[in-house]
């Protein structure tokens, strides 16, 4: 497992150009740019089970899904961040995509350190140091169960 | 205890007395915008539109402005999906390429109003505070969710009181107020947080409003509201909204805020926000002599009528520097229309501009105006990210149209004090 380490303001343009905003929709076709403009090796070397590790407000910017949509389909098991952006967060609900706000994990980490999830129990283990967060509420947790918003809907709709 | 805008608001809205900061609650917005992601939107739920149609054609608000006119077969497919979907489904308010930028519209056609909710699939929806409303951004997802079943959850927000006393200096705008408060605040200073501003408002125009209310986001904010009074009531007024169809909202005295600043408008001088995060803002004085390649005055951010007003005055019988592209990007087809009867148009042409089709141009990075490696665009929009413009080795900077205006006379970046 890979950490991938990033700064703060990791914006949307940053984790996906807008220049493909309009052309690339489906998970195969986000793949190849995500990541572009800040690090080229991700979208080569990202593997099944990598977590990534930033600063504050990770996703700021646009209303962009494609990163979201594409982080998970390369397996980012997690993104750990000091804080996220909120448009962001709700889209990675909507897509299942486990985003972890720990700033104290984030501040002890270093470079090679192992790190571990439970993401139900709210703990991560960094380097054999374990840090809670708060879980998510009731509601947005029966999202992610369903397997995202759209099947959450469904079932909604199907049982109206 | 006093609840503030953002707790009143979402108390109605949840059909609850009483709610309180990260409460869930689940409500019914007015309207949903979508713009040119419509298709994407709707091909994520074709099966369930066929099979439950849509929760209600009045919902949606659609407007083709991102990339416009199209550039390529994709995006002429995308808009050509999103028009049939309109038809399809009678959806009352379409606005079809080159009428505006979306976020203009929603106001100007008089769709947002006061203590109304309004949800979209855009960042900048909170530009809606200008006029008393709450509005606030989400996701393709979301959208196709509410689409079809017109309800979602938020979670109530914790507000901030902006307080901003005393009164601007000439050559000093609602965009250089703004680009203040981010740089004090942070662009994360305000995450998840409703802003409410207060103080001396009445100096600032629903135009300022918007500018300012448009920029939320670039701190964090959930919404960023300016309470009703007087300005907005009359600006509603011109637009034939009589304030018997709205039903404005208002904090209370005894409302509980996270935080409480203070801001003194008399101390603020022209601002710039430095490549690449819209919180790394230095006074104009510091980059003097900066020498750009574009300058972009437009977007929902700096697009109306008073925005091109001020950059014709500053442009008027003068021409641009040869060294400078200058782009000029109407909000909306209403305001272009405006704005050639006016002879700010003439003006700006002859000054050396090009004039642009209303919708969002180069602010996003996927078509006109896309700048080349090593050059610097200063611009009115909103976001200066890298790669924003479509080059990630290109560079841009944030400032007021009086500002770009300026530094478009003289291919560097000049304060706008130095030229009037």
């Amino acid at each position: 497992m890979k950490v991938w380490r990033y700064g703060d303001n990791i914006d949307t343009d940053m984790l996906f150009p807008g220049k493909y905003v309009y052309t690339c929709s489906t998970a195969e076709e986000i793949k190849p740019h995500l990541l572009e403009d800040l690090d080229p090796s991700f979208s080569k070397d990202v593997k099944e089970g990598d977590i990534i590790l930033a600063g504050k407000n990770f996703g700021c910017g646009s209303s962009r899904e494609q990163p979201v949509v594409g982080l998970k389909a390369v397996g980012i098991w997690a993104v750990v961040a000091e804080s996220f952006a909120r448009i962001f967060y709700r889209a990675s609900i909507n897509q299942g995509l486990i985003l972890i706000e720990c700033p104290e994990a984030v501040k002890a980490y270093s470079d090679g350190d192992d790190i571990e999830l439970d993401v139900d129990a709210g703990k991560i283990i960094v380097a054999g140091k374990p840090f809670s967060f708060p879980k998510l509420p009731p509601e947005i947790i029966a999202i992610r169960d369903a397997g995202g918003l759209l099947e959450y809907t469904r079932s909604k709709l199907k049982n109206r | 205890m006093g609840m503030t805008f953002a707790e009143k608001l979402l108390a109605k809205y949840a059909g609850q007395k009483e709610v309180v900061p990260s409460q869930i609650v689940t409500v019914r917005p007015d309207h949903l915008l979508t713009h040119d992601n419509t298709a994407a939107i709707i091909q994520k739920i074709g099966p369930e539109l066929d099979e439950y149609g849509i929760f209600s054609k009045s919902l949606s608000i659609i407007a083709l402005d991102h990339v416009i006119p199209a550039v390529s077969e994709k995006t002429a497919t995308n808009h050509k999906l999103t028009r049939e979907f309109v038809k399809k489904f009678k959806i009352e308010n379409f606005f079809d390429v080159g009428v505006g930028v979306c976020h203009q519209l929603v106001v100007e056609k008089g769709l947002a109003l006061p203590g109304k909710l309004l949800l979209g699939s855009d960042s900048h929806t909170c530009s809606y505070g200008a006029i008393g409303a709450f509005s606030s951004g989400i996701d393709r997802t979301e959208a196709a969710s509410l689409i079809l079943t017109g309800e979602t959850w938020l979670k109530v927000p914790s507000s901030i009181k902006m307080n901003l006393n005393g009164k601007l200096k000439p050559g000093v705008y609602a965009k250089d107020v703004i680009l203040h408060i981010i740089g004090d605040i942070s662009a994360s200073g305000a995450n998840y947080c409703s802003v409410e501003f207060h103080g001396d408002v009445s100096q600032f125009s629903v135009d300022d409003r918007f500018t300012i209310a448009n920029m939320g986001v670039e701190m964090g904010a959930k919404n960023a509201v300016f309470l009703v009074d007087d300005v907005t009531k009359n600006y509603l007024g011109s637009i034939g909204v009589s304030s018997s169809s709205y039903d404005s909202v208002f904090p209370d005295s005894d409302a509980s805020y996270s935080q409480e600043l203070e801001y003194s408008l008399s101390e603020i001088v022209p601002m710039v926000a430095c490549p690449h995060t819209v919180d790394n803002v230095k006074p104009v004085s510091e980059l003097s002599g900066l020498e750009v390649q574009q300058c972009l005055i437009g977007t929902c951010t700096n697009g109306r009528l008073s925005d091109l007003k001020v950059a014709a005055d500053i442009l008027k019988g003068k021409t641009i520097s040869p060294n400078v592209r200058l782009l000029i990007l109407p909000a909306s087809k209403d305001i272009l229309q405006k704005a050639l009867k006016e002879g700010i148009i003439g003006t700006l042409i002859e000054s050396g501009g090009t004039l642009l089709p209303p919708g969002c141009g180069p602010c996003l990075g996927a078509h006109q105006g896309a700048l080349a490696p090593g050059e610097k665009c200063l611009s009115t929009s909103n976001r200066n990210f890298k790669g924003r413009m479509g080059c990630k080795d290109a560079e841009i900077y944030l400032a007021s149209p009086a500002t770009v205006a300026a530094s478009a006379l003289n291919g560097k970046v000049t304060d706008p004090g130095e030229v009037v």
